[in-house]
């Protein structure tokens, strides 16, 4: 056990000073310090607790060290939820450490570290760089079963939208897309503004895993469980899946997968944002 | 106000899927008993449309499905995944065909 904490420590001090060498080279330091991600680890603790540190932050002990981010910061989260949450990704590792399988565990270190070095601005640009291609505007002409599918399954999330955030969007068959006016993507974009820093981070990550602002928003509102969501991300997959079968090992493997990792991010995106349910609550109470 | 039979069963599947990743301890794990304390705290209540319930809900069926989703992404994982590349055999086999078998060996007609 011992052995393992030196060689976690002894990454982490190369990861560090590796960094403060080299910083005018972000881009090779950064991707040194996450290469850790794909491997696994075995697992080096037994217990994992929370307790509050400074300024009512959350912190993770594993055994009677605290979780750190790859970057060397201390791990804290903002509230309870959450650090129970984290904690139990890392309490229900068996043997190994699996970090491709912790996505809240990823989200809390993008959030500190912040690897690329964006601001707010930055970050909603990308995301709403989706709407422009966004996966429920883009139609097919043929097949018609798919047609069919695309209007019915769709269109009802499309109006909802522009309903709810009074919105044009409109969807297209044409390789260009819909034309989509300014005045929507300014409306998004101040609506975005009042996400904070973290939840901005889950958000963008739930778009860029259902390729789609659209469906994103509808779950972040809760008109759409993450089930249907990932469903109808799929949409036209379902449809070639019910047209050819169903491989377990890629269809099934695939949809979890997503699943997961929307889930992940929707959480974080809840969790996150001020004025959770858990402090009104106890208010309340 | 009780609780919604929805929300029991969402309440039942995360626990359910705690025990399946922790084991018999799960009770003592931190994720249940924050989970049932969260859930006893969100039943009472008087109003009759609660902003806050509804929210704690689709949190809940949100959670419940990052759990059983990574369960059922691992299992699928080990099952297909794990054991690095397939040899010529095995994969043949996932498509449901089969090697030819060539009695003396390669270059046995020669």
């Amino acid at each position: 056990m011992f052995r393992s904490l030196a060689r976690l420590h002894h990454q982490f001090g190369n990861a560090l000073s590796l960094c403060k060498r080299r910083t005018n080279h972000h881009h090779f330091s950064c991707s040194l310090k996450y290469s850790s991600v794909a491997t696994e680890r075995k697992r080096f603790y037994q217990d994992v607790t929370i307790s509050q540190g400074e300024g009512g932050l959350f912190e993770i002990n594993l055994d009677r060290r605290k979780l750190k981010t790859p970057g060397g910061k201390l791990l804290t989260v903002p509230n309870e939820a959450l650090a129970i949450a984290v904690a139990t990704e890392w309490d229900t590792q068996r043997d190994s450490l699996k970090f491709y399988a912790m996505h809240l565990t990823t989200l809390c270190n993008t959030a500190l570290d912040n690897p690329t070095q964006r601001n707010e601005d930055q970050m909603i640009s990308a995301a709403l760089k989706f709407l422009e291609t966004d996966t429920v505007c883009y139609r097919v002409e043929e097949p018609y079963g798919l047609v069919d599918l695309q209007k019915n399954e769709w269109d009802p999330v499309l109006q909802w939208i522009e309903n709810r955030y009074d919105v044009t969007i409109g969807s297209s068959s044409s390789i260009m897309g819909p034309d989509i006016p300014q005045a929507t993507k300014d409306t998004f974009y101040q609506h975005l503004k009042s996400y904070n820093f973290w939840s901005l981070t889950g958000l963008e990550y739930v778009i860029t895993q259902l390729k789609s602002v659209v469906l994103s928003l509808g779950m972040i509102d809760r008109y759409l469980s993450v089930e249907q969501a990932v469903l109808l991300s799929r949409l036209e997959e379902e449809y070639q899946i019910r047209c050819w079968g169903n491989v377990e090992w890629a269809h099934d493997y695939d949809m979890y997968e997503l699943r997961a990792r929307t889930a992940a991010g929707a959480l974080f995106v809840h969790l996150s944002s001020e004025g959770s349910t858990v402090k009104r609550k106890l208010l309340q109470d | 106000m009780a609780a919604s039979p929805s929300s029991l069963r969402v309440y039942r599947g995360i626990l359910k899927e705690l025990r399946a990743m922790q084991g018999q301890n799960y009770k003592q794990s931190l994720a249940y008993n924050y989970v049932t304390d969260q859930f006893r705290k969100n039943q009472v209540t008087g109003e009759r449309y609660c902003r806050a319930q509804q929210e704690a809900l689709h949190a809940s069926q949100t959670y419940l499905c990052l759990l059983a989703s990574s369960r059922n992404h691992q299992a699928l994982h080990n099952l297909y995944h794990a054991k690095g590349e397939r040899n010529p055999e095995d994969v043949a086999g996932l498509v449901g065909l089969r090697l030819p078998t060539q009695p003396g060996g390669k270059g046995w007609e020669k």
